[in-house]
């Protein structure tokens, strides 16, 4: 499945043809990389998730790709990753969410005609707490996928500054 | 194949014991993993040590990955050391500019361990 980042830009494709290729993005990593198969959320209600992962993208596509979850998923995100228990995780929480959503912005370029080549990522950012608001340049176009990791609601989210 | 001693590179300290654990899995025998968490890190890793092999990510602060393999032949430990690249950047162009730098081999993540061995297993001089 591959989109043209040129034809979207431009008008001539829509940018919710993106929804399905992030959300293929997504279950391609958590199946390879975590050993576990995401399900579609069915709820379209506010969670309150708690933990959140940035990654900025740069170049012909710009932008910024979060991944919002609460603290008990991305622990077990990270204890999948590492082979631990989630209660012995600790601080490489964030530093395996942040690889997550660096992984899902990387398989979700590379899935676009185009876009591999010309668009570059941050390093992520995790930010733990509810009590913040996102300034970020990118405006109107937005692409959200709504999962469940382990019956849990995961949110990842892709701003576009058009 | 012989035990091997390896060098991972990468910012994130959970992608090193992932790609440590998928060598294994792979059925590389390691005698010795050393980690650095960027180019600069692990150029200074080998003044110090020798090693078979270094599986490497393109984007770290303070030295990137492409800018780290310019660098290995000025290290006398590094010479002729293979290089693979693990990383998020999948595009031809990445590709090729890394193996023009010196990289023998490119995995995009996210990876199996099958993919790290058909990569790494061919450069050790063993059938992937």
């Amino acid at each position: 499945m591959r989109s043209s980042v040129n034809e979207t830009l431009a008008g001539n494709g829509r940018h919710e043809d993106w929804t399905p290729l992030l959300e293929l993005a997504a279950r391609e990593v958590f199946e390879v990389m975590l050993g576990c198969q995401l399900a579609v959320s069915a709820t379209e209600e506010e969670v309150r998730l708690d933990t959140t992962s940035m990654v900025g993208l740069a170049g012909q596509l710009c932008g910024l790709l979060s991944l919002r979850c609460d603290g008990k998923s991305a622990a077990l995100m990270a204890s999948k990753m590492l082979g631990v228990e989630p209660d012995k995780v600790g601080p490489e929480m964030s530093d395996a969410l942040g690889e997550v959503s660096n992984m899902v912005a990387g398989n979700f370029k590379n899935k676009i005609s185009g876009l591999s080549e010309g668009c570059v990522l941050s390093v992520p950012t995790v930010i733990t707490g509810t009590d913040y608001r996102l300034h970020s340049q990118a405006d109107s176009l937005g692409v959200e996928v709504r999962l469940l990791f382990e019956g849990m609601p995961i949110i990842i989210s892709l701003q576009i500054r058009s | 194949m012989n035990s091997i001693r390896a060098l991972i590179v990468d910012d994130s300290s959970v992608m090193r014991k992932i790609v440590d654990r998928s060598l294994r899995q792979a059925g590389i025998d390691l005698s010795q993993v050393l980690e650095a968490g960027n180019g600069a890190e692990a150029l200074a890793v080998l003044k110090e040590s020798r090693v078979d092999l270094i599986l490497c990510d393109i984007n770290m602060p303070v030295m990137d990955g492409l800018e780290f393999i310019k660098h290995l032949s000025s290290v006398e430990n590094a010479k002729g050391v293979p290089v693979v690249m693990i990383t998020t950047e999948g595009s031809e162009s990445h590709v090729v500019q890394a193996l023009a730098c010196g990289a023998r081999g490119y995995v995009r993540k996210p990876f199996t361990p099958d993919q790290v061995k058909e990569h790494v297993v061919p450069i050790l001089g063993g059938e992937s």
